[in-house]
């Protein structure tokens, strides 16, 4: 697998994501935890991004700034020529609702609506035609590649059922990024490679970029294009991953 | 997101959580239902009252005489009277003119006149009473035996229980029967005697017989009006009593008056039908304008009508509390599922609904709550009237009394009460759901 050119070249003009020191600070009692200290990150469009880091260095804080979840302390989130740290809470609904689409860890399917109501939702929220959502509920569970028992509930299926639903419901919006929090981190490994493998898959066949939080390394080196590692907070290091040859280089990345 | 999509969401919402919504919802309902319940229990009584009011002649009636009548002791001196040059005769044309007046519905004289009526050759006296058309309507007769005359000028008469029972034990068997009255005419001197007499006043008194056929018997006392000179008990129509031209007991005292000394008969008295008692004051003042003597019994209605005012507003207090309770239950409910649906919550805040979007999501679940409690509370307060008229009937029906319809749920308390119910959801369902739509996506997507 190999990038392709275009998304490259697009990365050049214009990032999918420039983060200008950021920082992301939480009052707690008589202390302030610096969740997100100071952290600079572009990320190129079509790059999939993988963010390390142990618990606790800050790396979810940092997804979740860049997927409108949360709001920097100080800083600026630059995304399709907008500053994050700027909009309203209705833009940044908006932005969470065309722009990106997320996926957790924990799939976070709502358990009493069937596959296609849950890959429904967003387009309910996005007030898109009844007559049309089906064909676009149909498209995004084709890209996971789910035709079967749809009408079944997430219980009744594997986790990497629910996860592939997961991703479908955070692709049936056609947003630009694509979030994943831990997305492997409630799968069994074999399972977790072949979601992580349906992700590069979107990467290059929708030229989507990615940003995934995970912990394990050589998932990361694996799928990856770039890794960016977190700790206490600050971002240590990024650089490419062992397994692509990719030609993004860390062009904003804080030193 | 649109209501549609809302509502189907806030439905498996509110299917999800079955039992709990339920009670909440049944909290409610009993609010509802107490609150339609009391007020339908004013309403009812009020109708009752007032109908029983209305139906008996006192509310919507203007008794009206000519001034000059009113002459007597007390009245004034006659430098008052010369002072009111508008008085007139209460005269044929007088009649027409006030029957012409806006909101009236009927004009009628008081006919009633003591006699005797022979019956299976025997004679008994009694006191016979001319009844206005419109007395039909007054449910004065209703569940009498037999019905009302055919037609306004039928020889027909309608007997009192008390007196029919006099008659025959059997008041039934007396339908269809024949009676006669007996009675005596008064016939006007002057007409005999030319134009130079009239001012005699006088007249003489012809004895007279007239056949009726019997085709009622009454229980109440539908004669017994504003202005009678008590109870008639023997009712023929008004028009066949104005032909009678039977001496009445005015007709001497107009004599010792003198007032007979127009070139009319005059009527005593009349009386003035309009519409609604609500009318009643401003057809008396138009009649008091034409120059008669108008006076009604509004007063006593207007008290009423405050009286059932103030236990309507008591009743709806009442009522008031246990809604009140019913909204605590609504605001508990919908609070315990913010909680219970952080993570919900969380997720549809990450994909991209709006504070608005779920903030809609919580009201829209409270308002379906108490439409639903209302369309119920409505049921059952209705019931429960419908459950307090049958006992009140029963006991009624013990002592022997006409059974009535205490409770009464007009269309407006409907509507006023699913509304009401409606409102006092959504505004329970202001706290809960602006605390759901302020909830932080991050921390509630921890939340496990």
């Amino acid at each position: 697998m190999s990038i392709t050119a275009s998304p490259t070249d697009q990365a050049v003009s214009q990032p999918a994501i420039h983060i200008d020191h950021v920082s992301r600070h939480y009052v707690m009692g008589e202390s302030s935890i610096r969740a997100v200290d100071d952290v600079s990150l572009t990320v190129p469009t079509g790059e999939f991004l993988a963010l390390l880091g142990s618990s606790g260095s800050g790396k979810s804080t940092l997804l979740n700034l860049m997927a409108g979840l949360d709001r920097p302390t100080s800083g600026s989130i630059h995304c399709g020529g907008r500053n994050l740290a700027e909009l309203s809470p209705l833009e940044l609904a908006r932005y969470r609702r065309n722009t990106v689409g997320m996926v957790f860890q924990s799939f976070n399917l709502l358990p009493r609506m069937t596959l296609e109501e849950n890959v429904e939702l967003p387009l309910r929220l996005a007030e898109v035609e009844r007559s049309e959502r089906a064909a676009r509920v149909r498209e995004a569970l084709e890209h996971v590649r789910l035709a079967k028992r749809t009408g079944h509930r997430p219980s009744e299926l594997s986790g990497g059922e629910q996860q592939r639903t997961a991703i479908a419901r955070a692709l049936v919006n056609r947003p630009k990024i694509l979030f994943a929090d831990e997305p492997t981190g409630n799968l069994d490994s074999a399972t977790g490679e072949a979601i992580l493998t349906l992700l590069r898959e979107i990467q290059s066949s929708m030229g989507m970029t990615i940003v995934m939080v995970t912990h394990e390394r050589h998932l990361a080196e694996k799928f990856a294009d770039r890794l960016a590692t977190m700790g206490d907070g600050k971002l240590l290091s990024t650089n490419a991953s062992a397994a692509f040859s990719s030609s993004f280089l860390p062009s904003g990345a804080a030193q | 997101m649109k209501l549609r999509d809302m509502t189907e969401l806030a439905g498996r919402n509110l299917r999800e959580a079955i039992l709990r919504n339920s009670l909440t919802t049944l909290g409610v309902a009993v609010g509802v239902a107490s609150l339609v319940a009391m007020l339908s229990l004013g309403v009812g009584l009020q109708q009752l009252a007032s109908s029983r009011l209305t139906k008996s002649g006192l509310f919507d009636s203007i008794f009206v005489t000519a001034k000059s009548n009113l002459r007597g002791p007390g009245a004034g001196p006659p430098a008052t009277r010369a002072a009111s040059p508008k008085a007139r005769p209460l005269d044929e044309d007088a009649r027409a003119e006030l029957t012409k007046l806006p909101n009236v519905i009927e004009v009628y004289p008081q006919i009633r006149f003591f006699t005797e009526v022979r019956f299976d050759g025997k004679p008994f006296a009694t006191v016979v009473a001319g009844m206005p058309e419109s007395s039909k309507q007054s449910g004065a007769f209703d569940g009498m035996q037999g019905g009302f005359f055919s037609s306004p000028n039928a020889d027909e008469a309608i007997l009192q229980i008390e007196f029919a029972k006099e008659l025959i034990p059997q008041t039934k068997d007396l339908i269809g029967k024949d009676l006669v009255l007996r009675y005596a005419e008064r016939q006007s001197l002057a007409s005999e005697s030319g134009g130079a007499a009239q001012n005699s006043g006088g007249f003489s008194v012809v004895p007279k017989e007239k056949h009726l056929r019997i085709i009622g018997v009454v229980e109440t006392e539908p004669a017994s009006g504003f202005g009678g000179f008590g109870s008639g008990r023997l009712l023929i129509p008004l028009p066949v009593a104005e032909t009678l031209r039977a001496a009445q007991v005015n007709d001497l005292r107009d004599v010792l008056r003198g007032g007979s000394s127009t070139d009319k008969p005059a009527y005593a008295s009349l009386s003035v039908r309009v519409k609604s008692p609500s009318l009643v004051d401003a057809t008396e003042k138009k009649i008091k304008d034409l120059g008669f003597s108008a006076f009604s019994l509004l007063d006593a209605s207007k008290s009423l009508r405050i009286f059932f005012s103030v236990f309507d507003l008591l009743l709806g207090i009442f009522g008031s509390l246990a809604l009140a309770v019913a909204t605590l239950g609504i605001v508990n409910t919908l609070v315990m599922a913010i909680l219970e649906r952080r993570r919900e919550i969380g997720v549809l805040k990450a994909l991209g609904a709006a504070d608005g979007d779920v903030k809609q999501l919580f009201f829209v679940e409270a308002g379906v709550m108490g439409l639903t409690g209302g369309v119920l509370g409505v049921l059952l307060g209705w019931m429960i009237g419908q459950a307090l008229t049958l006992a009140t009937n029963i006991y009624l029906k013990r002592q022997e009394l006409p059974g009535v319809q205490i409770s009464s749920v007009p269309l407006w308390l409907i509507a006023g009460a699913i509304g009401f119910a409606v409102l006092v959801s959504l505004i329970a369902g202001l706290y809960p759901a602006s605390r759901a739509a302020k909830l932080n996506p991050v921390d509630a997507l921890r939340y496990e």
